[in-house]
């Protein structure tokens, strides 16, 4: 492929030079992201088509799971295709080594029975809640993580930069990290250099028009950021890799890039699609069990390429909700309510799992049909906030997660 | 500004070939209407395969990748066994990626073609999901294209009969507890053993696409237990000519399996439905079609769609009454939009998806694409890869879903490509006035002339905000 290329060229340097005065928020590169606060970073996975939080933590101790899960049931620890143990109720699934080898360094927090306040079962309203962090799915144009941020720059003693504090590995910015903070978006589909003539010329154009002249100065901005994760992860330059398990590798080497490039951004977004086990879920092996590998190896390459940052990091991995108790007719599982979620990396205090577990009788289940929430995702996403990125419990309460009286913020989920 | 032609062939057009803004100028409300009758013709020559051929040999491809696993023996082997499957879908994947685009490339009436593709977001299907790879284009053209200009109760009875929506929401498989086929098994093995059965039992996840992306909307006024109960109500709904449970039938073709099938009488939404076999299925649908739910829910998409992201009430309204007024008769809806005041606001009100980007460049360019890969490319740099919305709910249909800092640099990276490719054929001045008429900014012409190259001036109309809108 060729791309046209105008002479002369002009350098980055002058690029900037030529459009400051039309933009007044461009900056170089090395000032994007100016800190303002402590050198803690968030990351965030959304899971998104809500994974089977009874494949992947599996509850082998309750003697209803595996006459409910039947075929899709993962076996206790010791037997072939056994789970990795967490305690005597609770394992995780096979595939997740990398997770286990972190519960046991006491760097993993296993959420079971966990949901956000959704309480239908329609993916994109339950994706809606989980993000904007509030009671219902539609009325907000914003993301609590986005708020939090936002907040976080407001009350902070430095007056430096409000960019360039969160990336969203996407082409486009997910809800929860939209809203007033600016955002930076990067996807890990390789671009090779556009004109920069071109682009000082676009500048100019788009003026008068704000919308696209703040995303126009942001993608300059952030046009050559994580370029050591694309040489590293391309053997095809131009398209994303094919398989979702390949690109969520992909996605979290770019963040970790991003991240730990000179004054990095403290807070990325991922996504990973194809957790919809409608049918032929598989159990230690299938479908499900290869997301799951995939998961489990973009998290330890995320690991590895943040390298000594790994220490300051939380890695919140999160769905919209979880899947029926019961197997259904087609070897699957449908929507259900109550999941797991989890929280690792170097600053977090694991080793453990934290659920009030209600069972699986056909008593305790929501609806006859639904692990039965005990735990709000927000109580979770308020004490990370809290411990790790600092930001305080009127805030939170205020502006971040309103209504949220009844989730109170975990305690003691960062080390001290 | 947008004057009237240009509203007419930009907004509910999918952008101005030359000729286009003068074929619209005497009436442009009469040249949308014209184009709300009868089937939407696919424009175009390529050839592509109908469904339940692309069924056919995907059935045979899994028969041969089995043979050639059961005698592989090294991981090379069997690694190559599975690209036997791939090798059979995507042919058929790419043949409809590139007809689509030769089709919106040059229509003329391309605002039927955008009711095609608006519907086909509506019920969409994802080719990343198996055998959806081969399959999803068909949905398109088999399903949709004739009845677009139908009535809704029809246009979704073929949807949702169509074998691409029956495997992609996994009906074929759901089974009622009761059906003769589940009774049979457990007769067979009770008496037997202790050993655990295949359970039988429903997938709920067509019934419940259907209620929430397909008809009421999720707010319409539905609970998990009409969910459950629609899915009982559509056991049966399979296609024919697999293997196992899914033997006998036509293969490829839609299929109603009465021994699948959940008997006697359910309730759904309040109302009682007598067992009728797959007429149950089509009464349900019959009745959401006509329920006040759909109405709102369908006029609010396509006032989103052609109006504005956060659609005007009034707009709304209109719409819903025209449906239900006229029975769910879309021409009549289509009508209430043309007559709409919103929808002739002189500002550009839509920020073009890279679909939308993709086919007016074509258009403005008067490119035919001959080739998949010119335009399954683009798709994918841009980041909306034909026919993979990835969910059921399909594209989103708002800027900030597509205004990502990053997706515009790719928006740029294409058009620089493409204006590479074909500046030296064309005057980018001209080509700036057919495509934009009276939309066209003295400042972007200024531009443009100021421009270092013909390539770069043509970059600047592609990548200018009344060329990146509609």
């Amino acid at each position: 492929m060729s791309i046209h290329r105008s002479t002369p060229r002009l350098s980055r340097r002058r690029f900037i030079q030529a459009s400051g005065a039309l933009t007044a928020s461009a900056v170089l590169p090395t000032a994007l992201f100016a800190r303002t606060g402590g050198p803690q970073r968030l990351v965030v996975v959304i899971l998104r088509g809500a994974l089977d939080g009874l494949a992947a933590v599996p509850p082998f101790g309750d003697p209803d799971y595996a006459p409910l899960h039947r075929e899709l049931a993962i076996a206790s620890p010791g037997s072939p295709d056994g789970a990795l143990a967490l305690d005597a109720t609770f394992g995780l699934h096979p595939e997740l080594q990398f997770l286990h080898e972190r519960y046991t360094a006491g760097e993993l927090v296993v959420f079971q029975a966990a949901a956000s306040p959704y309480r239908d079962r329609s993916h994109f309203d339950g994706q809606n809640v989980l993000e904007n962090g509030l009671m219902h799915p539609l009325g907000s144009a914003d993301g609590w993580l986005n708020r939090a941020i936002a907040a976080r720059s407001r009350t902070s003693r430095s007056s430096a930069a409000l960019v360039g504090r969160a990336v969203a590995i996407a082409q486009n910015v997910p809800l929860i990290l939209r809203g007033d903070a600016p955002v930076l978006s990067k996807s890990p589909v390789a671009a090779p250099d556009v004109d920069e003539e071109l682009l000082a010329r676009l500048q100019d154009l788009y003026s008068k028009d704000d919308w696209l002249s703040a995303r126009l100065s942001e993608a300059v901005q952030s046009e050559h950021l994580g370029d050591a994760s694309s040489e590293a992860q391309a053997t095809s330059p131009m398209a994303s890799p094919a398989k979702p398990v390949d690109r969520i590798t992909a996605s979290a080497r770019m963040a970790a890039a991003i991240m730990r490039s000179d004054g990095g951004p403290e807070v990325a977004v991922l996504e990973a699609t194809g957790w919809d086990t409608h049918a032929n879920q598989g159990a230690a092996k299938g479908v499900l069990a290869q997301r799951l590998r995939g998961l489990d190896a973009a998290l330890r390459a995320l690991g590895n390429d943040l390298g000594p940052l790994w220490g300051q990091t939380v890695v919140l991995v999160v769905t919209e909700f979880g899947r029926t108790a019961a197997m259904n007719g087609t070897r699957g599982t449908d929507h259900g309510t109550g999941g797991c979620a989890f929280l690792v990396g170097g600053a977090v205090r694991g080793g453990r799992v934290i659920s009030d577990w209600p069972g699986l009788s056909t008593a305790s289940l929501l609806d006859n049909r639904d692990l039965k929430p005990t735990l709000d995702l927000r109580s979770v996403f308020k004490g990370v906030l809290d411990e790790h990125l600092r930001i305080d419990a009127k805030t939170l309460a205020a502006r971040v997660f309103p209504d949220s009286t009844q989730a109170r913020a975990l305690d003691g989920l960062i080390r001290a | 500004m947008m004057l009237q032609p240009e509203i007419a062939v930009l907004r509910f057009g999918l952008g101005a070939r030359p000729g286009d803004l003068a074929a619209a100028a005497s009436d442009p409300r009469a040249w949308l209407r014209a184009q709300t009758r009868g089937p939407a013709q696919r424009a175009g020559t390529t050839e592509l395969a109908p469904s339940n051929e692309i069924f056919e040999a995907v059935l045979a491809a899994r028969e041969e990748r089995r043979e050639e696993r059961l005698e592989a023996a090294t991981p090379e082997e069997v690694k190559a066994a599975g690209a036997i499957l791939r090798e059979a879908y995507q042919p058929h994947y790419r043949a409809q990626v590139l007809a689509r685009a030769q089709s919106a490339a040059v229509t003329t009436q391309p605002f039927g073609e955008r009711l095609v593709h608006f519907w086909a977001n509506h019920f969409a299907v994802s080719a990343d999901k198996g055998a959806i790879y081969g399959l999803a284009g068909t949905l398109e053209n088999e399903a949709i294209r004739p009845h677009v200009n139908g009535r809704f109760a029809e246009l979704l009875t073929a949807v949702e009969q169509h074998p691409a929506m029956i495997v992609f929401l996994d009906n074929q498989y759901s089974v009622g507890t009761d059906s003769a086929a589940a009774r049979r098994a457990a007769a067979r093995l009770a008496p037997a053993s202790d050993r655990p059965t295949r359970r039988f039992g429903i997938n709920e996840n067509l019934a419940r696409e259907i209620l929430e992306l397909h008809t009421l909307g999720v707010g319409g006024g539905y609970r998990q237990e009409d969910v459950t109960s629609f899915a009982q109500i559509l056991t049966g709904w399979s296609i024919g000519g697999g293997r196992g449970r899914l033997s006998g039938g036509v293969p490829g073709k839609y299929c109603f399996r009465v021994e699948l099938h959940e008997p006697g009488a359910k309730m759904l939404l309040g109302k009682r439905y007598a067992e009728q076999g797959q007429a149950e299925g089509e009464a349900v649908l019959a009745d959401l079609a006509a329920h006040s739910s759909t109405a709102r829910f369908l006029a609010t998409k396509l006032v989103r769609h052609f109006i504005a992201d956060d659609p005007p009430p009034k707009a709304v309204d209109r719409l819903a009454r025209a449906y239900l007024k006229s029975g769910g008769d879309l021409p009549q809806v289509y009508a209430a939009l043309i007559e709409s005041p919103e929808a002739w606001e002189p500002r550009p009100l839509k920020f073009k998806t890279p679909e939308d980007f993709v086919f007016s460049t074509l258009r403005a360019l008067e490119l035919t694409p001959g080739a998949p890969q010119e335009v399954i490319h683009a798709f994918d740099l841009m980041g909306q890869r034909q026919y993979t919305p990835g969910s059921p709910a399909g594209w989103a249909d708002t800027a900030a879903s597509w205004g990502g800092s990053d997706a515009l640099m790719h928006r740029v990276l294409w058009a620089s490509q493409t204006a590479g490719r074909f500046a030296e054929r064309t005057s980018p001045t001209e080509v700036a006035g057919a495509a934009l008429g009276g939309l066209l900014r003295p400042e972007t012409v200024t531009a443009m002339r100021r421009a270092s190259t013909g390539s770069q001036a043509l970059a600047l109309l592609l990548m200018s905000p009344e060329f990146q809108r509609r």
